[in-house]
């Protein structure tokens, strides 16, 4: 009876341990958003002030409202870092999917010879850091008279997406059986209409969730961005953040606001591809 | 003569069809083409330019000196350069650091998440959160909490009466790195919470009672079943840092863009401060090669751990 209640006692106490621990580290994740979401809601006054105000006194779109009604009072061109980032990121990710789909499936379905090493192969290109590569693309794209233009970043990015794509729809194709495209060839179907009717639509949700993974890198992507931009006409959102601490005096409402605008698309998105992300990652590479 | 003729069509024919046989490339390659192109393009053929360019003196602003060849000039004064050593060692640390911490912090949140009975997907939509960042506003954002005058982390500990003073995160030299690194954890750990814990969910449970059955203690079972089990799954997590272990140069960027003199320089960031502030490209590009090397080694020897873990457990697959 005894030992009965302290063993109780025992899991009631590790569950209240557990509970504590759990709500720490989503206080720890959470927290750093939640600050920039309020700040860009704040006076710029009581960010400032000193000793801090902990309540918010007063709650204002006047940040959201100053941002997009374009340059001046020190804004920066929102609108166009966002025309930009949105029009070279669905780009290149279309085109990364692409290529990424014909990659993939040539992983998943065909022996060739040294596939593992073109397969690592495939992925140090990934390795090399954005901004060690924009050093030489840097100095070509100025011969070639792209830089500074969306054509040139949607190039880089493609390049810089289509090794994950791969490694992530070669993922999802392991996942479809392949019987059932050979049932389809033996019902008469080509190989290229088997792959279109049968294992496309089995593997869509998860193309499409890599198409959302290598949109997200492009939409953060800054090293090459950085370097390979120059004017409002190729600047994305990342780089454009950027324009607020150039200055000396920091508005921090208004970065946080611009933050703001920054996260809304990727948490949506990730938000609807979790679930497959994570199984394309682990089936591609566990089940060889 | 008509034999002899006929003989010869016939030979020609047959060395045709061998040799068309030869020129068809297969499906895979095909299939992998556009990729070989576009890598080839964008990576690869820039790459080698700067392979060759970082055996020039080459500068922006002197583009004559493009076709300059000085051998090895650019790496032996690389070598001799403190500031280089100092940035790469930083690089290493902070790697080794944030790598090692992430997959303890990772393990424990998935863990802890594991265990949690209710609102799990609420818990795992949640821990997702910090990869939806890009890693400039996770810059952006730990500097403005580290900020030492308005910053929510100076600000607490005032509030709570721990310290009147305001603590020079960003500012001195050792707290802008740990500062740095908190932020590179936090961006990160998320990636491998969730890959462990999806290996902890596949995971079978007869191996763990038959553990405790046999009289395990709880770090026996953790240790020496589920571990085993969860491994690739970490490896998994390792490999896919390890692909973008540069972007670190972000974060550093925003934060304290390689100061306080210095002090926080990586790799990375003093590869732009060589090549876009100094204008100094042979000698960027020279360093470059030593950042690019880093990263294939980390990624090359995670892919082989991936590889080795994965043969390991192979026969429960």
């Amino acid at each position: 009876m005894d030992e009965n209640s302290s063993a109780r006692l025992k899991r009631r106490l590790l569950g209240v341990v557990h509970r504590i621990g759990l709500f720490l580290a989503m206080l720890t994740i959470c927290l750093p958003g939640l600050w920039i979401v309020l700040s860009s809601l704040r006076p710029t006054v009581e960010i400032m002030a000193k000793p801090p105000v902990w309540i918010p006194q007063e709650i204002s779109f006047d940040a959201y409202i100053a941002m997009f009604s374009g340059i001046g009072k020190g804004g920066i061109p929102v609108i166009e870092y966002f025309r930009n980032s949105l029009i070279i990121s669905v780009t290149s990710t279309i085109i990364a999917v692409a290529i990424g789909m014909a990659g993939g499936y040539a992983f998943a379905r065909y022996r060739f010879r040294g596939k593992s090493s073109v397969f690592l192969g495939l992925m140090l290109t990934r390795t090399v850091p954005g901004i060690a590569l924009s050093l030489p693309l840097f100095f070509l794209y100025v011969r070639l008279g792209i830089i500074d233009t969306h054509f040139g970043l949607i190039l880089a990015y493609v390049a810089l997406n289509v090794p994950f794509t791969i490694w992530l729809i070669d993922g999802f194709f392991r996942q479809v059986p392949k019987d059932l495209a050979e049932a389809a060839q033996i019902d008469g179907c080509t190989r290229w209409q088997a792959f279109w009717q049968v294992e496309f639509p089995l593997a869509g949700p998860g193309i499409a969730s890599a198409a959302i993974f290598a949109f997200l890198t492009c939409w953060n992507e800054f090293a090459l961005a950085s370097q390979l931009t120059r004017s409002v006409s190729a600047k994305t959102l990342p780089v454009g953040l950027l324009d607020y601490t150039a200055e000396f005096t920091i508005d921090w409402r208004g970065m946080c606001a611009l933050a703001v605008v920054m996260i809304i698309p990727a948490l949506t998105l990730t938000y609807i591809v979790q679930k497959h992300l994570v199984g394309g990652l682990t089936s591609g590479a566990v089940k060889g | 003569m008509h034999t002899a003729f006929r003989r010869l069509a016939h030979a020609m024919q047959k060395r045709n069809r061998i040799l068309m046989k030869g020129f068809k490339p297969s499906a895979p390659f095909l299939l992998l083409l556009p990729a070989f192109i576009v890598l080839a393009a964008v990576v690869v053929v820039p790459l080698l330019l700067s392979l060759y360019s970082s055996f020039t003196p080459f500068r922006l602003t002197k583009p004559e000196t493009f076709f300059v060849f000085v051998g090895f000039r650019n790496y032996l004064s690389i070598l001799a350069n403190t500031d280089f050593w100092w940035a790469f060692g930083r690089t290493v640390l902070l790697l080794t650091i944030a790598l090692n911490l992430e997959m303890l912090l990772g393990l424990g949140l998935a863990m802890l998440v594991e265990k949690a009975t209710r609102g799990q997907r609420i818990l795992r939509t949640l821990m997702m959160f910090p990869m939806m960042f890009s890693p400039i506003l996770v810059g952006f954002q730990f500097k403005f909490m580290f900020n030492d005058n308005i910053g929510l982390v100076n600000n607490a500990l005032q509030s709570l009466g721990i310290t009147q003073d305001a603590i020079p995160w960003l500012i001195e030299g050792h707290l802008a790195f740990i500062a740095i690194s908190i932020a590179e954890i936090w961006s990160s750990t998320a990636i491998f919470a969730i890959l462990i814990l999806t290996g902890l969910l596949a995971m079978p449970k007869e191996p763990i009672e038959a553990a405790r059955v046999d009289g395990c203690t709880p770090w026996q079972t953790f240790r020496y079943v589920t571990w085993p089990f969860v491994m690739p799954f970490a490896y998994i997590a390792m490999t896919i840092r390890s692909l973008d272990v540069a972007r670190a140069y972000d974060i550093v960027k925003i934060m304290t863009d390689g100061g306080p003199a210095g002090r926080t320089e990586l790799l990375w960031t003093l590869v732009a401060r060589t090549a876009y502030s100094d204008g100094r490209m042979g000698m960027a590009n020279a360093m470059a090669y030593f950042s690019i090397l880093l990263s294939i080694a980390f990624t090359v020897y995670f892919f082989n751990k991936l590889a080795a873990a994965r043969t390991q457990i192979g026969a429960e697959w």
